[in-house]
C-alpha cells in the first residue's frame, strides 16, 4: 500500500516555487495564502499519514516507498524513496506542525517588512529540504536535505542582507556547516566503500552483522566519529557551534524555526537514525556523549551573562542540543528524540515569545532595557512563563520529563560524571532562563518612558528591525496572528511531555513504547536503559528526579533573588568576578580564538598563496603572457602583409624554390 | 627527333622568364602576360612528356590549362580595367590597398 508520501515534501516546494518565482507581484494576502496553504496541507497530510501509520502491523514497519532510481554508478545506486518509521513520523509531525505555527506567526511578525514574498519562499523551501532530510530512505537523499537546509538557513539568516552583520552571519553559518558536512560526506564515502549501499534497509542488514567494536577503533568507529563531525556542524555542538549565536541576526521566527525547532535537530535525528552504527562503535558513541555534555555546560555558562534576549535563547538552544547528544551518547536515543520534541515546542515558543517582545518594543533586544512587560504583553508573558518552566525542567511541564529521562539514562548507564555535569547544567539552565524571565517581565520598565516615547506606530518600528537601530515605541501586545501560535505552543509545552511519563511516576511512557521498535537493533551487551520495574530502582529514579527539580527550583530562587529582589547585586558580583566575568561575557573568546588560529591563517594563505601566488601569479599570468606573446608575434609578422603584390609574389617564389630545393635534395639523397 | 631534355630546358627558361617578369615588372598588363608565359612554359613540358611517353593525359591537361587561362584572361582583364578606372594607374606598387 502506498501512502504517496512524496507529496508531503513537494507541497512546500510548490509553495516556494510559486511565491519565489511569481510572488513579487502578488498582494500580501495571496503570498500568505500560498505559503500557509501549502504548509498546512503538508501538516494535514502528515496527520493523515500518522493515522494510516497507526493501522500498520509491526511487520509493515518501516514503511518504505520507492519511486525511482535516482542515480546508479557501477554497483552503487541510490533511489528516490521514503522511509517511514516511528522516528521519521515523529520528526515529520514536529517539522510540519511547528513549522506551520511559525508560518502563521511570521504573517504578523513580518507584516511590515520588505521582501515579504521572498521570506515566505525561503521558509517554504526550508520546509521542503527538512522534510526531504527526515523522510529520505537513504543517506544520500538525506544529504540533499542536509545541504538544502544549510542553504535555506543561509538565505534566511542573511534575509536582511543589506545589513553587513546579517550577511556575515549567513556566511558564517554556511561555512561552518560546510566543515561539518565534509566529515559527514567522508562517512558516507566509507559506507559506500565498505558496504556498497546507502539505503537504510540494506545498510542495517549489513551493519547488524558487524561485531561490536568494543576493543579499539575500527571502521564503524571511524564512520561514527565522522558522522559526529557532521552533526556538530548542523546541530551547533562544540567545536562548530559558533555559527548559531550569530545566526540570531535573522528574523526571529527564523530563529524559532531553524535554530530551535527543526534544522539544528537534524544532527540529533541523524545520530538517532544511525543508531545501528553507533551501537556497534561504543567509542564513537562515547564521543557523542562527551561532546554533548561539554556543549551543554559550556553554552549554559555563556547564556548566564548574555544581555541580548535572543542570544540567551541561542546559547540555551546549544545547551539543550547538548542534552540531546548526551542522551544519544548514552544509547538513550528515545530520550534524545523525546527531548528534541519537547524542545521544539518550548524553544520554538521561547523564540516566538521573544520575537513578540521585540516586536512589542519596536526592535529592542537588550534585556537591560526591558522589565515589567507583563503588564503590557500579558499573553506573551503567560506563554513565555510556560516555556520557561518547561525548559527549566519543572514538573509537570514538558521539559521535566524529557530532561529527567536523559539524566536518569546517563546515571543508569554508568556515566556518573556525565550525569553530574548534566544536573549542574540543569540548574544553570533554570537560572539563566528565570533571569531572562525576571529581567523581561518583572520589575520596572527600563526602556524609554512609554508616555513620552511617543506613540510612533508600527511602520517606523519595523523599519527599525531592518536597520538594526532601536526605534522605541510604547510596549504593546502583538496581533492575534502572532499570539495564537504562542498559545498553541504553550499548550504543547505544558502537555507535550505527558506522552512520556516514566514508569517511576506511574506513567505508561507511551513515547518509549512507540519508538522502541526503531532502536531494537541494538546488539547484545550494550547498555540500553531498561524500563525499570522494581520499586527499588523506581525510588532511586524518583530521588534523582528530586535532585534535578531541586536544582531547578534553586536556579529559580537565585534568579528571583538576584534579578527581582536585589537587582543591584548582579552588577556588583560581575565587578567582583572581574576578568572571569568579562571572559564569559566575551563567550570565552572562542570566536577570537578561531579567528586567530584558523580564519586569519586561512585568509593569509588564501591571499598570499592562492590569490596572489597561484591565481594572479600563475593562472592570470599565463593568460596575460600568452596574449602578449601573441600580440608581439603578430606585430612582428604584420609587416609581411604589406598589400604589395610583388612582395607576395616574391614570397611565393621563395616558397616554391624552397619546396623544389627540398624535393631535389630528397631525390639526390 | 629532338630529345626530351631540350623541351624541358626551353620550358624551364620560359617559366623562369615568366617568374622574373612577374617579380620585376610593375605594369599589371605585363605581369599578366608573364603569368601566361609561365602557364605556357608548363604546357610545353606537359606536351613534351605526353609525346615522349605516348600518353594522351598530357594533352588533356594542356587543354584544361588553356581553357582556364582563357577564362582567367577574361576575368583578369576585366579586373584590370576596373582597377584602371578607379585608380587611373596600372602600377601595382600603387595598388596596395583593397579600399580606395
Amino acid at each position: 500500500m502506498s501512502m504517496h508520501l512524496w507529496i508531503i515534501p513537494l507541497l512546500p516546494l510548490t509553495g516556494a516555487a510559486i511565491n519565489g518565482l511569481l510572488g513579487k507581484r502578488f498582494p500580501k494576502a495571496l503570498v500568505n495564502t500560498i505559503a500557509l496553504g501549502f504548509t498546512a496541507a503538508a501538516f494535514a497530510m502528515a496527520l493523515w499519514v500518522a493515522a494510516q501509520f497507526a493501522a500498520l502491523s509491526p511487520d509493515q514497519i518501516p514503511h518504505i516507498e520507492r519511486y525511482a532510481t535516482w542515480l546508479s554508478a557501477g554497483q552503487f545506486s541510490a533511489e528516490y524513496g521514503i522511509y517511514l518509521d516511528q522516528l521519521s513520523l515523529v520528526m515529520l509531525l514536529i517539522v510540519t506542525g511547528v513549522g506551520f505555527l511559525i508560518h502563521v506567526y511570521s504573517v504578523g511578525y513580518m507584516a511590515h517588512e520588505g521582501g515579504y514574498y521572498r521570506y515566505f519562499a525561503y521558509l517554504n523551501i526550508f520546509m521542503f529540504f527538512m522534510l526531504t532530510l527526515v523522510l529520505a530512505n537513504n543517506y544520500l537523499l538525506m544529504f540533499v536535505g542536509w545541504e538544502g537546509v544549510g542553504l535555506a538557513s543561509y538565505l534566511l539568516i542573511g534575509f536582511w542582507f543589506l545589513k553587513k552583520s546579517a550577511a556575515d552571519a549567513g556566511k558564517k553559518a554556511f561555512i561552518t556547516n560546510r566543515v561539518g558536512d565534509f566529515g559527514f560526506l567522508i562517512a558516507l564515502f566509507l559506507l559506500i566503500k565498505h558496504f556498497g549501499t546507502l539505503q537504510y534497509d540494506s545498510l542495517w542488514k549489513l551493519v547488524t552483522q558487524h561485531p561490536v567494536e568494543s576493543a579499539g577503533a575500527g571502521l564503524l568507529t571511524a564512520i561514527g566519529l565522522l558522522m559526529l563531525v557532521g552533526a556538530t556542524g548542523k546541530s551547533a555542538q562544540i567545536p562548530l557551534y559558533v555559527w548559531l549565536p550569530d545566526a540570531m541576526e535573522g528574523p526571529t521566527p527564523v530563529s524559532a524555526l531553524i535554530h530551535a525547532a527543526t534544522m539544528v535537530t537534524a544532527g540529533v535525528y541523524m545520530v538517532a537514525r544511525s543508531s545501528p552504527i553507533f551501537d556497534r562503535a561504543p567509542d564513537a558513541r562515547l564521543a557523542v556523549a562527551i561532546i554533548g555534555t561539554l556543549t551543554a555546560i559550556f553554552a549554559a555558562s555563556i547564556g548566564i551573562v548574555q544581555t541580548d534576549i535572543k542570544k540567551v535563547l541561542a546559547y540555551s538552544t546549544i545547551s539543550q542540543l547538548g542534552y540531546m547528544f548526551m542522551a544519544c551518547g548514552v544509547a538513550d536515543y528515545i530520550g534524545g528524540i523525546f527531548h528534541l520534541m519537547t524542545h521544539a515546542f518550548f524553544k520554538g515558543l521561547l523564540f516566538l515569545a521573544a520575537g513578540s517582545v521585540i516586536h512589542g518594543l519596536g526592535g529592542e533586544q537588550d534585556m537591560r532595557h526591558m522589565g515589567g512587560l507583563r503588564k503590557y504583553l500579558p499573553y506573551t508573558f503567560w506563554s513565555m512563563t510556560v516555556a520557561t518552566f518547561a525548559i527549566a525542567g519543572l514538573p509537570p511541564f514538558a521539559g521535566f520529563f524529557s530532561k529527567d529521562r536523559i539524566l536518569w539514562s546517563a546515571w543508569s548507564s554508568g556515566n556518573h560524571i556525565i550525569w553530574l555535569i548534566g544536573v549542574i547544567t540543569a540548574g544553570m539552565t533554570s537560572f539563566y532562563m528565570f533571569r531572562l524571565w525576571f529581567l523581561t517581565f518583572f520589575g520596572e520598565y527600563r526602556g524609554p518612558n512609554p508616555e513620552t516615547a511617543g506613540h510612533g506606530h508600527d511602520t517606523d518600528a519595523h523599519d527599525a528591525h531592518a536597520n538594526g537601530s532601536h526605534g522605541h515605541v510604547a510596549p504593546h501586545e502583538s496581533p492575534w496572528v502572532m499570539v495564537a501560535p504562542l498559545m498553541i505552543l504553550a499548550l504543547l509545552s505544558l502537555v507535550g511531555g505527558w506522552v512520556g511519563v516514566p514508569h517511576s511516576l506511574h506513567g505508561s511512557d507511551h513515547f518509549e513504547a512507540f519508538l522502541a521498535p526503531v532502536f531494537q537493533a541494538a546488539p547484545a551487551g550494550t547498555t540500553v536503559p531498561e524500563p525499570a520495574a522494581e520499586t527499588g530502582v523506581n525510588s532511586t529514579e524518583l530521588m534523582f528526579s528530586g535532585i534535578s527539580v531541586g536544582l531547578a527550583a534553586l536556579g529559580l530562587l537565585l534568579a528571583w533573588y538576584l534579578y527581582y529582589k536585589r537587582p543591584d547585586l548582579p552588577a556588583r558580583m560581575a565587578k567582583a568576578a572581574g576578568g572571569l566575568y568579562t571572559l564569559v561575557l566575551d563567550k570565552y573568546k572562542v570566536d577570537e580564538l578561531y579567528g586567530a588560529v584558523i580564519i586569519q591563517p586561512l585568509i593569509a594563505l588564501s591571499t598570499n598563496v592562492f590569490w596572489k601566488g597561484i591565481d594572479r601569479g600563475l593562472i592570470d599570468r599565463a593568460v596575460d603572457e600568452g596574449a602578449e606573446g601573441a600580440l608581439e608575434t603578430s606585430d612582428a609578422m604584420r609587416h609581411m602583409q604589406s598589400g604589395n603584390i610583388r612582395s607576395y609574389a616574391g614570397w611565393v617564389a621563395v616558397g616554391a624554390t624552397a619546396v623544389i630545393a627540398f624535393m631535389v635534395w630528397r631525390g639526390l639523397r | 627527333m629532338v630529345p626530351l631534355s631540350y623541351y624541358l630546358v626551353l620550358s624551364a627558361i620560359l617559366f623562369a622568364c615568366g617568374v622574373a617578369g612577374f617579380l620585376i615588372k610593375r605594369n599589371i598588363i605585363t605581369i599578366f602576360l608573364s603569368i601566361e608565359l609561365m602557364l605556357n612554359g608548363v604546357n610545353l613540358s606537359f606536351v613534351a612528356f605526353a609525346a615522349q611517353l605516348n600518353k594522351l593525359e598530357g594533352h588533356i591537361f594542356v587543354f584544361f590549362v588553356m581553357v582556364v587561362a582563357a577564362a582567367e584572361a577574361a576575368v583578369g582583364l576585366a579586373i584590370i580595367i576596373a582597377v584602371f578606372r578607379t585608380r587611373e594607374t596600372l602600377n601595382v606598387d600603387r595598388v596596395n590597398l583593397l579600399r580606395l
